[in-house]
């Protein structure tokens, strides 16, 4: 399938970032069991732009994660998606940014077992009462090598299978961003790959915006850009990245973090 | 949403169908005691529609006298001149004079009377060839002919196929009149009205003389007229025709009017068995809400990471706690329909019982109204939604986070808000008991004070629940070890849930225990006023609820070594311009068998002076000497009350009228009871013989000495109670699935946990005994709330009732702790599924769901 025959939808490029943080604090407990998850994080994710969020085990890369997709409240700070800024919004309309602009794939893929793969796909717009784009969720079906699996329940799909099923449920609504938590952890290397291949062609034919956590940097190697995680802190970043540097990159970051804290 | 929610139903149908089960009941019960009443009433609507003439003259007022339904009649009678006079009246086409009597029973071939014991009446009557107001005639002969001269008689098809009689048999039949035995030949069959439906009630009929002689003592009169138009005047306009030519005493009244007495009077006799029933379905319908509540809270809880995941992808709260709405919404009108059908089924049962107690309905098809199909739809609908309501509301707050999160768990709202509602409800509510009980306030006080306990404790039973579990469960970690802690721990964990399912075994269980301590107190109350109050050697009564022939009475007293026969009567009669029943007979006589205290006056009543107890003349400020109003067929008079008696506990009635007054009254003799005493020295079995052979024609009428007359008394009381604990034994039935649902639920919901104790080397014997024991926890906490409450209610309602028939105060203590020791069982049984359930799981797979 080439790009000139994808409907791919006109992408409306407003001048601000698709979704962005400002000095974004969490703490989770009080008083001295507190503990710092987010401290001080500014970033910025542009349109049409596959984000790789990294970062050991306790470094807040899920819990930036949930607060971006309005899953999670800040402590402090300011989160954006688009123009609206969550961190002012009530529950319902939360639950409108969170049905209208974005859309999650989960580790644990988080498919509905009671329902066929084509209802889990539609699921989105079944909640928000709107009928799917037909040429659209044929085309992302199509791309995701599904069509041959819609009739089927979660529980005859394979892992790879299921997270596909995940990727076009938060395709097919065409959200402003998709978030996708540590896509690949339960999959094998080459369920991996096609996921991580979908994810990247999502953004470079259908210009999709995508922000993912892994810890696995095979899987950052995918992104456009790869964002470092440490404390709390974004520590460093990185465009273009390939697996290799990735995991050079983590090297070095492993060593400075324990000389670091040697020295602290 | 709608799809996804309804896949989810349909995906936990078993869990649902549990719940469904208390709705199917309740809604069952409620339709069931619509659709059978309805069919009684439409049965008998039917009947009076085409047996009654277009005007009848009958005895002014006779159906206000008639109304208690003692004897039903009224001795004045109408000359037979009247009818002569009615038929010249412009309009009249035909009259008929009608003698009629409703304590004639059927003796069937076998000996034994024919419907006997349901109160359809045995029905004699002159055979008249006049018709019904629709023109239909109201008997017609199918086989034979008509009767004529002494010794002949008619009777209705079925009657006599049950009874075994052919035409020419000799037939037997029994009255509570003058002659109690009579014989005849059968000389034909009817059908009565057009249906034939007598509804149980007899029918034979015989010519005029022979009615007259049988039922009137030979006068040539009526009990009633019948006039039929000749179709120039309305029925309306031939009754006031027929008024103007009527002498004083007498009224005339149309078909219509016929009908609407009759509708009332069978819409008053059926309100016992409808509020009967919707009491039922009262209880399984609150049993039941209990169990969706807790089903439903469940549902959510372990659907909470599906929720979340609603949430996470765009479902408002609202649209999730709608989700789980519509759910309750199809599981109430899945429901409401079975509970409809099966409530069909019901009424069915119903008709079929009161064939076998002598109201034969077998003829009327069921009648099903679109007011019974709605009603079921909603309470079964509006019960269920009710009952979703917070487990939904709940749903709701799930956050979308919780999608992410490996061990979800719902936020829990503060049991506070519980405590201090429960803690005010219950103290009101006993307030009001004891206010009841000690300032008297009445049951009704007493009862609102029971349900403001009943429910204050429904809302405190986690916050009680909790030490009374860990008393229960104190034995188990030393009895049963590790298991024993782990199973005292679960039931403790959750205490909602622990306290919900346990509350609806306790509401059944709560009723129960008040039943039996009502029952066994009646029951002893019953033994102990006949043990101090009757000294009567016997005691003949008659096995149908209606009187027996008076001239029984001195047939008895003249058995050689009866020292004394004495009847005693009761009757409707107005007191005071209230219609009241009341008691007569010979009081100086009736003193010597049954303990009769005389406050003020004396037993000497005279033929026409009055008793009356110290309770009723303090209420009306009467004194010895006082003149009271007394109505009765004949009309009013005034009465001197010639005694004052202290309450007595074996005389319920607050007014006795002498024998005498009866007659002259209009009231016809006819005996409730008959006391005999011994003479001194007389041989017991000679005179137990003697008394059996004057009752020997006389199958209803039986003779018992004391501990007979005491142990019937007891039986009747057991079979109350019996069908009472039938129909209570549903709703613990109801409760039951709730243990069995909740401990499925709660078993799935810690698959991880099971899976862990497998893994580390729990046996699936103990990983079932841990189970059980938690199962027979959270039972036997129902049954101590429940036997608690029980036991508080039944003593005051004992307390309340002392003055009416309830004195002695006694507890089944036997009875109560078999209750505990069923309810421990009822534990291990329900924990059969769950516990197979968790000890059949994979421990890998167990500990590695999500």
């Amino acid at each position: 399938m080439s790009v000139s025959t994808l409907p791919v939808p006109a992408p409306t490029r407003p001048a601000v970032a698709a979704a962005r943080t400002v000095d974004l604090h969490k703490v989770y407990g009080s008083g001295d069991t507190a503990l710092a998850a987010l401290d001080g994080v500014s970033v910025e994710f542009g349109h049409g732009q596959f984000t790789a969020i990294m970062g050991p085990s306790g470094s807040g890369k899920s819990t930036l994660l949930h607060c971006l997709a309005a899953l999670d409240d800040a402590t402090s700070g300011q989160v954006f998606i688009g123009e609206a800024e969550l961190t002012t919004l009530g529950d319902k309309q939360l639950t409108l940014i969170r049905r209208d602009k974005i859309g999650f794939v989960f580790q644990a893929y988080n498919l509905v077992p009671t329902l066929t793969a084509m209802e889990n796909i539609t699921l989105p717009m079944d909640i928000a009462g709107r009928t799917p784009d037909a040429k659209w969720l044929k085309a992302v079906i199509g791309a995701l090598g599904l069509a041959d699996r819609l009739d089927h329940k979660p529980s005859q799909l394979s892992g790879g299978q299921q997270q596909r099923v995940a990727c076009a449920r938060a395709l097919t609504s065409r959200p402003e961003i998709i978030f996708a938590d540590e896509p690949t952890g339960n999959l094998d290397s080459v369920a991996s790959a096609e996921v991580l291949a979908f994810l990247r062609r999502s953004v470079r034919e259908f210009g999709q915006t995508v922000v993912m956590v892994t810890h696995d940097p095979a899987a950052a190697g995918y992104a456009d850009r790869v964002l470092f995680l440490a404390d709390g802190r974004i520590v460093d970043e990185m465009t273009d990245p390939t697996a290799d540097r990735v995991l050079d990159k983590m090297k070095s970051f492993d060593t400075t973090t324990a000389h670091s804290g040697a020295v602290s | 949403m709608l799809h996804a929610t309804l896949k989810s139903l349909l995906a936990h149908k078993l869990r649902m169908v549990m719940s469904t089960f208390a709705i199917v009941l309740g809604v069952a019960f409620v339709s069931g005691s619509f659709v059978f009443t309805d069919t009684m009433n439409s049965s008998f609507t039917e009947i009076f529609r085409q047996t009654a003439p277009d005007v009848t003259v009958r005895p002014a007022h006779a159906q206000a006298a008639s109304a208690g339904g003692f004897t039903g009649a009224d001795t004045r009678l109408i000359p037979a001149s009247l009818v002569t006079t009615l038929a010249t009246r412009p309009g009249v086409a035909q009259v008929g004079g009608v003698v009629s009597d409703q304590g004639t029973l059927v003796v069937g071939k076998n000996g034994k009377v024919i419907s006997s014991g349901g109160g359809a009446p045995g029905i004699a009557q002159n055979y008249d060839s006049g018709p019904a107001a629709d023109g239909s005639p109201i008997v017609t002969i199918t086989s034979g002919t008509a009767p004529a001269g002494p010794g002949q008689l008619l009777m209705d098809g079925k009657t006599a196929a049950t009874a075994g009689y052919v035409l020419g048999d000799t037939v037997h039949l029994v009255t509570s009149g003058a002659t109690p035995s009579i014989t005849a030949t059968l000389v034909g069959t009817v059908r009565f009205g057009q249906s034939g439906n007598l509804v149980g009630a007899t029918l034979v009929l015989m010519d005029t003389p022979t009615a007259q002689r049988l039922y009137l003592g030979g006068a040539d009169a009526f009990n009633a007229v019948a006039v039929t138009g000749d179709g120039s005047l309305t029925n309306s306009q031939l009754r006031d025709e027929v008024t103007a030519a009527l002498p004083a005493g007498l009224e005339a009244v149309d078909d219509q009017q016929i009908a609407n007495e009759n509708q009332t009077a069978i819409a008053e006799s059926l309100t016992f068995i409808s509020t009967f029933l919707l009491v039922f379905a009262a209880v399984s319908l609150v049993v039941g809400s209990f169990l969706i509540l807790n089903t439903f809270s469940i549902v959510v809880a372990q659907r909470t990471k599906e929720l979340a995941l609603f949430r996470a992808l765009g479902a408002s709260r609202r649209q999730v706690t709608r989700s789980v709405m519509v759910e309750a919404f199809v599981v109430g009108l899945v429901g409401s329909t079975v509970g409809l059908l099966f409530g069909f089924g019901l009424a069915l049962g119903l008709k079929a019982l009161f064939g076998v107690i002598g109201i034969d309905l077998s003829q009327a098809g069921l009648v099903f109204q679109w007011r019974t199909v709605f009603v079921a739809y909603a309470v079964g609908v509006v019960i269920t939604l009710l009952a979703a309501y917070l487990p939904a509301r709940r749903a709701g707050t799930v956050p979308p986070i919780a999608a992410m999160q490996d061990d979800a768990a719902l936020p829990e709202s503060s049991i506070r808000f519980r405590t201090v509602g429960g803690g005010v409800l219950t103290a009101v509510g006993a307030a009001l008991m004891v206010w009841a009980l000690t300032l008297g306030g009445g049951l009704s006080l007493l009862g609102g004070g029971v349900l403001a306990v009943f429910v204050g404790v429904a809302l405190l039973a986690p916050v009680i629940g909790r030490p009374i579990v860990t008393a229960i469960a104190a034995g188990f970690p030393r009895l049963f070890g590790t298991v024993g802690v782990l199973a005292r721990e679960n039931a403790r964990r959750n205490p909602r849930r622990t306290a919900a399912t346990a509350s609806a075994l306790m509401i059944g269980l709560a009723l129960v225990t008040t039943m039996a301590v009502l029952g066994q107190s009646t029951k002893a109350s019953v033994d102990e006023i006949l043990r101090t109050d009757l000294s009567a050697d016997y005691i003949v009564s008659n096995a149908t609820p209606s009187p027996f022939s008076a001239t029984i009475a001195p047939k008895v007293a003249a058995v050689p070594g009866v020292a004394a026969a004495v009847p005693f009567r009761l009757t409707v009669a107005g007191v005071d311009g209230k219609q009241s029943t009341v008691a007569s007979f010979d009081a100086v006589a009736f003193s010597k068998v049954v303990a009769l205290t005389v406050n003020s006056g004396s037993l000497n009543t005279g033929a026409n002076g009055l008793l009356v107890t110290s309770t009723r003349a303090d209420a009306a400020g009467w004194k010895v000497g006082d003149s009271v109003k007394i109505d009765m067929p004949t009309g009013s008079r005034t009465m001197p009350i010639a005694g004052i008696l202290a309450p007595s506990r074996f005389l319920r009635e607050d007014v006795v009228l002498p024998p005498a007054a009866l007659a002259t009254g209009g009231i016809p003799p006819a005996d409730t009871l008959l006391f005999v005493n011994r003479a001194p020295g007389a041989d017991t079995a000679a005179v137990t013989a003697g008394i059996t052979k004057v009752l020997a024609d006389l199958p209803t009428v039986t003779l018992q000495d004391q501990n007979a007359y005491a142990a019937s008394n007891r039986a009747s009381i057991d079979r109350l109670i019996a069908i009472i604990y039938a129909l209570l034994g549903l709703a613990v039935i109801i409760a039951v699935l709730g243990i069995v649902n909740t401990l499925a639920l709660s078993v799935l919901e810690r698959t991880r946990e099971v899976g862990l104790l497998r893994a580390v080397g729990m046996s699936r014997r103990q990983l079932r005994s841990m189970i059980r024991l938690e199962s027979v926890a959270i039972s036997v906490l129902g049954a101590v709330l429940g036997i608690g409450l029980g036991l508080i209610f039944g003593i005051s309602l004992q307390r309340a009732m002392s003055g009416q028939g309830i004195e002695v105060l006694s507890v089944p203590t036997v009875q109560l702790l078999t209750f505990v020791v069923l309810a421990a069982l009822v534990g291990v049984l329900a924990a059969v599924f769950p516990a197979r359930r968790a000890a059949r799981m994979d421990v890998l797979r167990a500990i590695t769901t999500q």
